[in-house]
């Protein structure tokens, strides 16, 4: 009815709208667009743009910038109109500057003395827009100016101002909580103000607070409570109803804000449990709206202290959303399913198989939700199947974002309840397999270590065994194109450490199959560091066993490869192999000792060891060592040079690196005569990446450069293996954990005990549920019992499956959760309201299917009938139809229809049609004279020029019709 | 903050309104107005209005041709977003009769100034239809 003034709008605006309106792509747009921004340049350049034109520009202006384009030389305009004496011009301009500039831009300090001016007017409509100008564009800087005047504007006598002040100061304290910290008193006396609407408001920024602080606010738990008693016994104006809900935003900020202050507390959740439980009672639950309160009430009721009827209320909740066939309401009932499970973890096993319908619905929203649910309820008996399904989703979807998540949350999972280290290492490998480069490196050195460290106990035999499974299940998928380099690092170093360990592979089989992956991944580095180390390795255990090697002529290749390798890492890499192979046999066996990851690598930090051999050196003359703490900078550098190559000057060139580590630069002075210069190895100081086992020094009297690198690896080392980082990790007691699993799970394997009684209870109802899906809700659910043992002996679990098969379809004669069409049981107290006659409904809509292709898809979308399919579906229509111009005639059925559409229609229609009938009358029922109206508009457009029939016919669609 | 965007795009994904709770650049906001609007235009009737994008959740619900799509936080109350929604498509349709994607075009500072009513800092805070049209009306009638 706003419009009947006519559009008042020039033409050139009509037609920039119909030709946006009528525009089919995006590349048209923005052509209309662009000639738009030169049209505008040119008439904003204009020294003297009328008054009324200038309004019109900047909403113009608001066009190019909503559609994708800079209008920033027009903001300064308007800036401008924010000075503007006409109201309308004024909150335009305001508005206009909230939408393009953000708080810190330059041109705001031109508005704050605007706003400051507005905050005196007498106009309460100009203060309520300086107001909410405040909340968008003061930053920290400019709080200090208005804030008096806000504060000021709290006892302001129209509502409508103590509102949009309080709201500003909630925004000063979202911004800078310091600014405001003396103030915050504001809010509560405000929340005893007489206006609904002020009263409401104040809720976000007490949310807020309590929030960050909540034992602050425990005392006003009574206001809360009693607030909203008054709110659910409809004490509030008529005109905060909504779909026959009394007041319900509020009613939801309210329980949200009781849900905290209860929570943990069982003396402040005592006072709430009548008004909590009146809510419940009262929630319509056949509308979006109660059933949007009643979610509300079970995620409060779950997160405060526990109260058995509330419980029992909020389950029942649960289970009707839960057997709804609208989407939306599965979705909220899969959501409290998984806030519920904290307080009472039975209750997800009496809705097993409604759970298991949503992670198989094809809606992608659904199912990860259901994932979200999944992972929160993961056992040590259900681990297995819930991974397992999520890497299966994990695999199948593209989004990058949620595949990190997921993926970081099954490593989550099988580090925390794995029932064996070969189940973990398999997991592992599919997670990496997929998702590996979105993993944290951690988690692979994670898994390398436990294949080194194995089941932690003596048991030879089983960690030789997991190895041996890991070395074959690599060898196989080493083979997939495209691995992550994480994987392959993961892989190398197996293969390397163990891959001749069982003697089934020979070494030059494994190095074929090394150097196959160096030169399939030759662009990734940190790989071919890896492999050319697990070459090393092979070959040292080789030549350590007495056996004899032939370096394989890839192998050859390589090594040359790498020596000539830009990277430092990989020449030195490659030059200690080299040398390496010309080592003897008990040199290599001491560099490089098989199996000796997991060593604990000792220094000799004094090194003590090297005592004697000064004392010799010192006694044939040479210069005693002086610590670096005593040496100048420059004699520093002499010093250094003169160890290695006396002869050389100090002035000239160096061609070797820089010792960087400085403990290392003690023993050096003896290293002269240690063994031939040639073959001394650059001091590494890149050498932390993969070394934990190796010592590949290749000099032949090793003991003390050997010594040295020991020293030198140590630092890689540490950071990797070393306990620091043991400790943080959650999984160092996987592996003696995991053979005692059922033992060490005491927590939960009490809690499965006493349920695959219930569980097989509940299936015992089932008729039409497919094996897979029994058996899966087996798996996830109950059963636990079974698969518990299936813990200590892996292999059974095949059998042990099969056998929870057969006993669900022995018990299954009735039919539970996803049983078609069983109608929803109304709560007692709308029983008057009778079933609904929804036979009585369907020939009243018949004279509507006509208008079956206009109606709106999305409203059936939202349709969520709990009654049978047939029926729902009419009225669903009748519901969309009723509210339509063409209806005039109908409106007399409207009337009885939603009375029963109560239960029929989809709750967001209800209040459309009911409405009408019920309370608020007016605004409804200007519905159906407004066909005149519509009329009226679509002629005004029409002469316009632009037409229902021309390219856009959707422009003229009734939004609500 | 609890409503981080509140934004209304047609069939054709061309934006009709938009409105940010927290500052995005220009090209942020074409960004993201075309990664949401691509995955919630793909959707059928029959799934759920919700659709999880990075790190919020987006709950729309389409009229006619119009798709009205809200930014939340996480742990928000889906349902109640979806039904403000419709309180902001019932209060648009009491200010111009039968609304259609037309009057939003036509008077899209209205359109913004009632939104302006209903949310501020992100929350909602008004949620009857007189009071949020009352100062609106009251600024037509004087200028």
């Amino acid at each position: 009815m706003g419009s009947q003034g006519g559009f008042g709008q020039s033409k050139e605006f009509l037609d920039l709208i119909k030709s946006i309106g009528e525009s089919r792509s995006k590349s048209e747009e923005d052509r209309i667009v662009l000639s738009e921004i030169e049209t505008l340049r040119r008439r904003l350049s204009d020294p003297d743009i009328p008054k009324r034109k200038i309004k019109e520009y900047i909403v113009r202006l608001v066009y190019v910038e909503m559609l994708g384009h800079d209008a920033s030389f027009g903001h300064i305009y308007a800036v401008k109109m924010t000075h503007d004496d006409n109201l309308l011009s004024k909150r335009t301009g305001y508005l206009a500057v909230t939408l393009f500039l953000n708080e810190d831009h330059d041109l705001i300090i031109l508005i704050v003395n605007t706003i400051q001016k507005d905050l005196r007017s007498d106009n309460y409509l100009v203060v309520c827009a300086a107001l909410t100008a405040v909340c968008r564009l003061i930053n920290e800087e400019t709080i200090p100016a208005v804030l008096p005047q806000v504060v000021e504007l709290l006892g302001h006598p129209k509502e409508a101002v103590r509102k949009k002040a309080i709201m500003a100061l909630h925004r000063f304290y979202q911004k800078s909580p310091g600014t405001v910290s003396h103030l915050v008193s504001n809010f509560r006396k405000k929340l005893c103000d007489n206006d609904p609407g002020v009263m409401g408001a104040t809720l976000c920024p007490l949310f807020d607070l309590i929030t960050t602080d909540v034992n602050s606010y425990k005392d006003l738990v009574i206001s809360f409570v009693s607030i909203l008693k008054q709110v659910a016994e409809r004490r509030l104006p008529k005109t905060y109803d909504y779909h026959q809900m009394p007041a319900p935003f509020i009613q939801i900020k309210l329980l949200k804000i009781l849900a905290l202050l209860g929570s943990g507390d069982k003396q402040a959740s005592e006072k709430m449990y009548t008004v909590v439980g009146d809510v419940f009672r009262k929630c319509d639950t056949t509308s979006n709206i109660g059933n949007a309160v009643l979610y509300e009430c079970i995620c409060c009721v779950s997160c405060i202290y526990p109260n058995t009827k509330l419980l029992e209320a909020a389950a029942e909740s649960i289970a009707k959303f839960l057997k709804s066939d609208s989407h939306n309401l599965k979705y909220m009932g899969i959501d409290a399913l998984g806030r519920l499970i904290k307080t009472s973890p039975d209750i997800a096993e009496q809705h097993q198989l409604a759970v298991i319908d949503c992670l198989e619905d094809p809606d992608d929203t659904l199912k990860r939700k259901t994932f979200e649910l999944l992972y929160k309820m993961t056992k040590s008996s259900n681990v297995e199947v819930i991974v397992d399904r999520m890497i299966d989703y994990m695999i199948s979807i593209n989004d990058n974002h949620y595949k990190t998540e997921i993926a970081s949350r099954c490593v989550e999972l099988a580090e925390q309840f794995a029932p064996s280290n070969q189940w973990f290492i398999q997991t592992m490998n599919r997670v990496f397999e997929h998702a590996g480069d979105l993993v944290n490196i951690k988690v692979a050195h994670n898994l390398m270590r436990l294949i080194a460290e194995g089941f932690g106990e003596d048991d030879e035999t089983a960690d030789s065994q997991l190895r041996s499974s890991a070395v074959e299940s690599y060898l196989r998928i080493m083979s997939e194109p495209k691995l992550p380099s994480v994987f392959l690092q993961v892989i190398c170093w197996v293969l390397g450490e163990y891959g001749t360990a069982d003697g089934k592979y020979s070494a030059s089989y494994i190095s074929g199959r090394l150097c196959d992956v160096a030169e399939a991944y030759s662009s990734d580095e940190t790989v071919k560091a890896y492999a050319i180390t697990a070459l090393m390795k092979l070959h040292a255990f080789e030549m350590a066993a007495g056996r004899k090697i032939d370096m394989l002529p890839e192998c050859q290749c390589l090594i040359e490869e790498l020596s000539a390798s830009h990277s430092t890492d990989l020449q030195q890499r490659a030059y200690e192999l080299q040398s390496l192979v010309s080592l003897d046999r008990r040199a290599v066996e001491s560099v490089m000792p098989a199996d000796a990851s997991c060593e604990d690598i000792e220094v000799d930090k004094e090194l003590s060891f090297l005592d004697k051999h000064i004392q010799g050196a010192i006694e044939k003359g040479a210069q005693p060592y002086i610590p670096e703490s005593e040496r100048s900078g420059s004699l520093n550098i002499s010093n250094l040079s003169i160890r290695d190559q006396p002869e050389v000057s100090t002035h000239s060139l160096r061609f070797e690196a820089y010792e960087l580590p400085k403990p290392v630069a003690q023993p050096k002075p003896s290293i002269p005569q240690a063994s031939s210069t040639e073959l001394v190895p650059v001091p590494e100081p890149s050498y932390s990446r993969e070394s934990t086992y190796a010592v590949p020094v290749p000099t032949v009297s090793s003991s003390v450069s050997g010594s040295t690198e020991l020293k030198l690896r140590l630092d890689g080392v540490q950071k990797k293996w070393g306990k620091p980082t043991y400790g943080s990790s959650s999984t160092p007691d996987m592996p003696s954990q995991k053979s005692e699993n059922g033992l060490s799970r005491n927590d939960d394997s009490s809690i499965s005990m006493s349920r695959p009684q219930s569980s097989l209870d509940y299936r015992k109802p089932s008729v039409e549920i497919t094996p897979e899906k029994q058996r899966l809700a087996a798996s996830l659910f109950g059963a636990s019992s079974k698969t518990e043992r299936r813990t200590t002996s892996t292999h059974k679990a095949v059998r042990s499956t099969g056998q929870v098969a057969e006993k669900t379809q022995v018990a299954k004669p009735v039919d539970p959760p996803i049983a078609k069409a069983t109608p929803v049981q109304p709560p007692p107290d709308l029983l008057d309201l009778g079933e609904p006659i929804s036979t009585s409904s369907a020939p009243e809509v018949d004279p509507f299917k006509q208008l079956e292709c206009l109606l709106d898809q999305s409203e059936s979308a939202s349709a969520s009938s709990h009654t049978a399919d047939n029926s729902s579906k009419l009225p669903d229509i009748m519901s969309l139809y009723s509210g339509m111009p063409t209806s005039g005639q109908t409106s007399g059925a409207v009337g009885p229809i939603s009375v029963n559409g109560d239960h029929l229609v989809s709750p967001s229609e209800v209040g459309v049609i009911a409405t009408p009938a019920g309370t608020s009358g007016p605004v409804q029922f200007s519905k159906g004279p407004n066909l005149k109206d519509a009329l009226n508009k679509d002629a005004r457009v029409r002469q316009m020029g632009v037409t229902p029939t021309s390219q856009n016919p959707n422009l003229f669609k009734d939004l609500l019709g | 903050m609890t409503i981080r965007f509140v934004l209304m795009v047609n069939k054709q994904g061309q934006t009709r309104l938009a409105q940010y709770y927290e500052y995005l650049t220009l090209e942020e906001r074409r960004a993201l107005e075309g990664e949401i609007v691509r995955k919630c235009l793909a959707r059928t009737e029959q799934q759920c209005s919700f659709v999880e994008h990075r790190n919020y959740k987006v709950v729309y619900r389409r009229y006619a041709s119009l798709f009205f799509l809200v930014g939340v936080d996480n742990d928000e109350n889906e349902l109640a977003i979806l039904e403000f929604i419709h309180l902001l498509v019932e209060t648009m349709d009491r200010h111009f009769g039968n609304v259609c994607e037309l009057d939003i075009m036509f008077h899209l500072e209205k359109a913004h100034f009632m939104l302006e009513e209903m949310v501020m800092n992100g929350c909602i805070v008004e949620t009857s239809k007189s009071n949020i049209l009352t100062p609106i009306q009251l600024m037509e009638k004087s200028s």
